[in-house]
């Protein structure tokens, strides 16, 4: 119990949580590293005077200097502009496809955790999916609708949702099991309310972890695929789509591939590092 | 004249497993009236919580199933109700307090929340009357109101016992089951817990089945007992005439384990051997593998019939006879 001048304060999942996520020094420095970039790229227009389509054809592939932080690129756009508005669609496109696959992992891990009926059927589909990979699926659905941004993120979003199904299903096994449950339905809740309100806010845990680490793999995943010229197409500013374009250009012009790269591989480390605190700040939760 | 809410007459339940069927209540009859208390005592495995939970219709279904007899509640057969029926019911007219405080409650929902959860599933109280009426009850077990947004984890065991009990009542049933409800507590606890319910119990005229294996608890809050075996109930009578004039070998037994405050003795009698298999239970008295004693017929009985001792007191035993005659 916490008590502070005689009235206790009152803690839940979240704030112990918070609690305990404080005092991890890593975490801290990932999530402010990951509130910089976030406040970058939501305010984008702000932190730069130039646009990341328009091309200047005197300026073209100049090197870092004061005019352009991170010079030019083969159109003569300006690469810090490009990089700006790149992270509002890298993060944007991370966000929906884990928002996608939590989701549906929720929905059917719940459903099939709690009725043993529909856990056979929806657990043998979950490993059809599990079993085609997700550049595979990509490709076919970018071959059969066409290539673009929409039909990367449910690629993505299909071949990410069997892991966080099968997370959710474990977790309600093992809740469903517990005598609170049992207690919620001695006093007449009944099934819908017993999922939504007992056993879900229980198994939140490992999802919000895997979730958390998902932005991260979605991230690579989406510049991967837009790397091959699956995913989003130009002049979108996408950071493995700056990639696949500074490839032409590595011996003269290392910067075009160095700072998509390094932008990559900043915020992929801070998620990682975030979602490994996260994990465990709520941890100890889990286990009591 | 007292009025009879729970009557279950002949209720069999029965475990289908692998290894076999495990007939866990067989022919159970007993009755509770209005602002009475009945113990239901017995060892570990004799059946007490599958009486408990078939009393509201939570038995695992598969592998558990009830195979016979009848649980009028109110008028009413419970076993012949729908589940949407048993749900109205469950937490309004008749509640169940379970045996571990410490896993009873939802970790992540607030005490307040939890209590509120009942008022709000079976009444049209607005928000805010449903705050007060939960906080009511939490000073009615002993606990400050301003707990109300407090967490499971933050309360100690009696406490978390005690906020149980006010998730039970506070819709004020007709009947309270009390599945073992001090057993996981110390004794200092459990003696105020016990106190909290006989206090509750009087003034909200709420009838209750208090399963236990001590006859101790028993004799603190209880009106009537039955002493259950192998799934039969072999004695029910009132605590007078259960504690004073004991007339099952097993009952006479049980209290013969149990230390005495006059007598002086170097050990304490046990009842030799186990209770049998549920899946495999012997023919005629259930209980003559272990009985002193015990006569040829008590082993190829096809069934015992409970016999009348005093009032109500009866037994279920072939050693008596009506009126508590001795046959020998």
């Amino acid at each position: 119990m916490s008590k502070r001048n005689g009235k206790a304060k009152p803690s839940g999942l979240l704030a112990e949580t918070w609690h305990r996520l404080k005092r991890n020094n890593l975490a801290i420095i990932s999530l402010v590293i990951l509130a910089v970039i976030i406040i970058l790229a939501v305010f984008a227009p702000v932190f730069t005077r130039y646009e990341y389509a328009k091309q200047d054809l005197t300026v073209l592939l100049q090197s870092p200097n004061s005019e352009h932080w991170f010079g030019t690129d083969n159109f003569g756009r300006d690469i810090y502009t490009r990089i700006l508005y790149g992270a509002r669609i890298s993060l944007m496109i991370a966000l929906v496809v884990v928002i996608m696959s939590s989701g549906l992992g929720c929905i059917f891990g719940a459903l099939a955790g709690y009725f043993k009926k529909l856990d056979l059927v929806i657990m043998r589909i979950v490993d059809v999916l599990a079993g085609i990979p997700s550049l595979l699926l990509a490709i076919v659905l970018a071959a059969s609708f066409g290539a673009g941004t929409r039909n990367m993120i449910i690629a993505l979003g299909i071949s990410y949702a069997p892991a966080c199904i099968r997370i959710v299903r474990s977790s309600v096994l093992g809740i469903r099991e517990q005598e609170f449950i049992e207690a919620a339905v001695s006093i007449g809740a009944d099934n819908s309310r017993i999922i939504l309100r007992h056993i879900l806010p229980n198994a939140l845990s490992p999802i919000i972890v895997q979730s958390t680490l998902n932005i991260a793999r979605a991230l690579i995943s989406s510049s991967t695929l837009s790397f091959l010229g699956l995913g989003v197409q130009p002049p979108s500013p996408e950071w493995g789509a700056m990639l696949a374009t500074g490839r032409n250009y590595i011996q003269q012009y290392p910067y075009m591939v160095i700072v998509p790269g390094l932008a990559i591989f900043v915020t992929t480390y801070a998620l990682n590092l975030f979602g490994d605190g996260l994990r465990d700040a709520l941890d100890p939760r889990l286990k009591s | 004249m007292e009025k009879t809410i729970l009557e279950i007459k002949d209720l069999s339940i029965e475990y289908r497993t692998d290894e076999g069927r495990a007939k866990a209540a067989n022919r159970v009859s007993l009755s509770i009236n209005e602002n009475e208390t009945l113990g239901l005592v017995g060892e570990t495995g004799a059946g007490k919580t599958t009486t408990a939970l078939g009393i509201m219709c939570l038995l695992p279904d598969p592998p558990g199933k009830v195979t016979g007899g009848e649980i009028i509640f109110q008028g009413e057969d419970l076993l012949k109700k729908s589940d949407e029926q048993m749900r109205k019911i469950r937490g309004k007219q008749i509640s169940m307090i379970f045996q571990d405080p410490m896993t009873s409650l939802n970790p992540v929902l607030t005490v307040g929340e939890q209590i509120a959860e009942v008022l709000y599933l079976h009444s049209e109280m607005s928000r805010d009357k449903v705050e007060e009426e939960a906080k009511k009850i939490l000073e009615l077990v002993g606990i400050s109101r301003d707990r109300f947004h407090e967490f499971p984890h933050q309360f100690s065991g009696g406490m978390k016992q005690r906020v149980v009990i006010a998730i039970a009542l506070v819709c004020n049933p007709a009947l309270l089951i009390a599945d073992e409800p001090t057993t996981a507590l110390d004794v200092t606890i459990q003696f105020q817990v016990l106190q909290l319910i006989n206090d509750l119990k009087q003034r909200l005229r709420t009838s209750m089945l208090l399963i236990t294996h001590d006859l101790g608890v028993v004799a603190e809050v209880c009106d009537r007992v039955a002493i259950i075996y192998a799934g039969e109930i072999v004695e029910i009578g009132s605590i007078q005439e259960i504690f004073e004039n004991t007339k099952h070998p097993y009952t006479v037994g049980l209290f013969n384990s149990i230390p005495d405050l006059d007598e002086e003795r170097d050990r304490l009698e046990g009842i030799d051997g186990l209770m049998p298999d549920p899946t495999e239970l012997p023919e005629g008295c259930k209980f003559a593998p272990r009985c002193k004693h015990c006569k040829p017929e008590c082993e190829t009985a096809q069934s015992i019939e409970p016999v009348d001792i005093a009032g109500d007191h009866k037994v279920r035993c072939l050693l008596y006879r009506a009126s508590g005659e001795v046959t020998q």
